[in-house]
């Protein structure tokens, strides 16, 4: 028998054993620790892309170094390229050839494997590296691209980096990390019917605001996190960054093994067996302690969209834009003002009083077959209403095919929205294509910046489910009312 | 990379939270392969009338007469948050940008900073706001002092804010470091460590 003292101390012990997942797979990749809790860290994968992997390749190449184990280094054609039937390498963005031209002629120079413009694999990063089985569980890659954190899904430590932290991996196979925090967000509950993996993100900014992650690496847990699909859950680490988070991870579980299971640059035979035997580790462990905990109901999240600038703007889809919030010291907060000035929405206004110009399902939010499918059982039989533009870009050209073998684009065509090639599209403006000075869009996406969209756009970020009933009602719409 | 160890500039409030960016600078703008020819397309869409035009919006905190030469912004909570875009740093240095204080920073933008011998700064709402009241009667003369050895802010001589910092970031700026460089020193032990990695995680090679 132990005694008190013994149980306690053995609580502390198992206590200080116990490791979070983030923590595994951190102490797995340290090299050596360097000043403070700065680590030298080893990078398993690096993604790259022609916006911001172009010049990273460029300036590598510049200062005389290489990348080392290239056939570990991806890179896709995602940011600029044109999404219209017939596309190469000409863009409505001027200039946007020579971004595309520079990342393919640095991709054959540094050897590495390109999704090219017309590759059949081709699709934004963040949608085909889970759909090739290029993320795995308790690899760390990373991408010069914020969105990066989406791959923590797959139990993954991915995140976002600069150009100059990509030469850093591409040179050295390591970056150097400072440690961060760790949090728990657990969802607890049940999702209601068509309320999805991203009313469940924009509710959590919109409860602890777009810094509410800042510092921390978080992990998603809880009951209705494992009810998710794997895409849901690209969903909801997709906007871990607009939490200010570094990054974000979920335990992978049979779902996730199940789904990266025979994918191309998954593990074969042998070696699957000992990936598997592996990823089954990956969990945190019931006694480990994480710095920070929050717990949300699903029962309080329905759909929920953004009437501001900042991800933290949100409210009901069939709410009223909230008071202006005020500062520590009383007053009146600016952000506030400027955003209400800027979307052209005053207090108590109700959402579903403001009529949209455009209709945008894509991004690596919300772009995969999923998505879509939830898009077309609410627009099945119905048109978008007249004068509204309404645009779908599947996340990738694989997940254009398996749209198509299924009727989906002839669901989505026949209701009136365009139909498109795979990429990032018009989630940003990048002076090409835009939906046109102060015009108002729901969007699938995941910012809602000032002119993120086009000039002096306004966007309001929703679930496809809200995108395609607003595009309906011509106004923003409640998803319930379409099903 | 350029070194920061003390400056004494011009500062400009942009007291906002979560300046994304977007908003430093617009992905339009960022129209070569290059970090050069940038500093034109910072805070576009608010230095300039028009989106995509370059006439100048008098109201606009950076462009009025008692702000030229601004070096050090003011800001609230969450700056440089959203794209991982290091242009946005690259714009603010060819601007003037030495420094920029702020509530808190998106990270991926807080390491693009240090990256490129940017100091970005962290104090407090109150702090920033005595800060703000000190420059704002007449900014050229009531310039903010910054020194990272000691790690103080000093606007008037009895106002002075000791700030923190990360000692590895530290060293970076003070020294002007190139990560690269310092971390292809350990070459060695990253071959080493990779060598016994990929024995035991096979199917990551």
């Amino acid at each position: 028998m132990l005694s008190d003292t013994d149980k306690k101390e053995f609580i502390i012990v198992s206590k200080k054993m116990a490791k979070t997942l983030f923590e595994k797979i951190w102490q797995q990749h340290v090299v050596t620790n360097l000043e403070g809790d700065t680590s030298l860290l080893y990078i398993d994968r690096v993604f790259l892309h022609e916006r911001t992997g172009s010049i990273a390749l460029k300036s590598l190449s510049a200062d005389g170094r290489k990348v080392v184990n290239s056939d570990q280094v991806f890179c896709t054609m995602d940011h600029i390229v044109d999404t219209f039937k017939g596309r190469n390498d000409t863009t409505l963005m001027p200039s946007g050839q020579d971004f595309i031209v520079a990342t393919r002629e640095a991709c054959v120079e540094a050897n590495i494997k390109l999704f090219d413009v017309n590759d059949p694999q081709q699709g934004i990063v963040h949608v085909i590296s889970p759909e090739l089985g290029i993320v795995q569980p308790g690899c760390t890659l990373v991408c010069p691209d914020s969105h990066t954190c989406s791959q923590g899904a797959l139990g993954a430590l991915a995140w976002g980096i600069g150009s100059s932290e990509a030469e850093h991996a591409l040179a050295t196979k390591t970056l150097r990390v400072t440690k961060p925090k760790t949090m728990k967000v657990e969802f607890v509950g049940e999702l209601a019917d068509v309320v999805s993996a991203k009313d469940m993100i924009l509710h959590l900014i919109g409860e602890y605001g777009a810094a509410g992650g800042a510092g921390y690496v978080i992990e998603f847990c809880g009951p209705a996190i494992e009810n998710l699909g794997i895409e849901a859950r690209l969903t909801l680490c997709n906007m871990a960054v607009e939490f200010s988070a570094f990054s974000c991870l979920i335990a992978p579980d049979a779902k996730a093994i199940e789904y990266l299971q025979n994918r191309p640059y998954s593990p074969k035979g042998e070696q699957w067996e000992r990936a598997v035997e592996y990823w089954k580790t990956l969990y945190s462990d019931s006694q480990a302690t994480f710095d920070n905990v929050i717990t949300i109901d699903c029962a309080n999240i329905g759909p929920t969209i953004t009437w501001g600038t900042s991800p933290e703007h949100t409210c009901s889809v069939n709410g009223v834009v909230p008071e202006v919030k005020l500062n520590d010291n009383g007053l009146e907060d600016q952000s506030y003002i400027r955003a209400m000035d800027y979307m052209q929405v005053t207090p108590n206004m109700r959402l579903s009083d403001l009529a949209i110009d455009a209709a945008f399902i894509g991004s690596c939010t919300n772009s995969r077959i999923s998505d879509l499918r939830v898009a077309a059982k609410i627009l099945k039989g119905r048109k978008v209403a007249s004068g509204v533009k309404a645009i779908c870009v599947p996340g990738s050209t694989l997940v254009k095919k398996q749209a198509e073998q299924e009727g989906i684009d002839k669901i989505l065509i026949d209701a009136g929205f365009e139909w498109r090639e795979s990429g990032c599209s018009m989630c940003f403006y990048a002076g090409g294509e835009n939906f046109g000075y102060q015009k108002r869009v729901v969007t699938s996406t995941n910012r809602n910046f000032e002119s993120r969209q086009g000039p002096e756009t306004r966007s309001h970020l929703a679930s496809p489910a809200t995108v395609a009933a607003s595009a309906i009602a011509g106004h923003l719409a409640d998803p319930r009312d379409y099903l | 990379m350029d070194k920061f160890t003390q400056h004494l500039g011009v500062a400009a409030a942009l007291l906002q939270a979560n300046i994304d960016t977007d908003v430093i600078i617009p992905s339009r703008e960022m129209k070569r392969v290059s970090k050069q020819g940038l500093g034109d397309g910072l805070f576009a869409n608010r230095r300039y009338t028009l989106p995509g035009s370059r006439e100048i919006n008098p109201n606009f905190v950076l462009n009025k007469p008692e702000y030229a030469n601004t070096s050090i912004l003011l800001s609230g909570a969450n700056f440089g948050c959203g794209s991982s875009r290091e242009h946005a740093v690259w714009a603010l240095k060819e601007y003037g940008i030495r420094a920029i204080i702020a509530e808190g920073f998106g990270s991926i933008f807080y390491n693009n900073c240090i990256r490129n011998g940017l100091l970005p700064l962290v104090l407090s709402e109150k702090e920033i706001a005595a800060l703000t009241d000190f420059v704002w009667s007449d900014p050229q003369s009531n310039r903010i002092h910054i020194d990272l050895e000691k790690q103080q802010v000093t606007a008037s001589p009895g106002q002075i804010f000791d700030f923190a910092i990360k000692p590895e970031q530290k060293e970076m700026l003070i020294h002007g470091l190139d990560a690269i460089a310092l971390t292809m020193k350990l070459n060695a032990e990253i071959s080493a460590f990779q060598q016994q990695y990929l024995k035991t995680y096979t199917w990551l090679n």
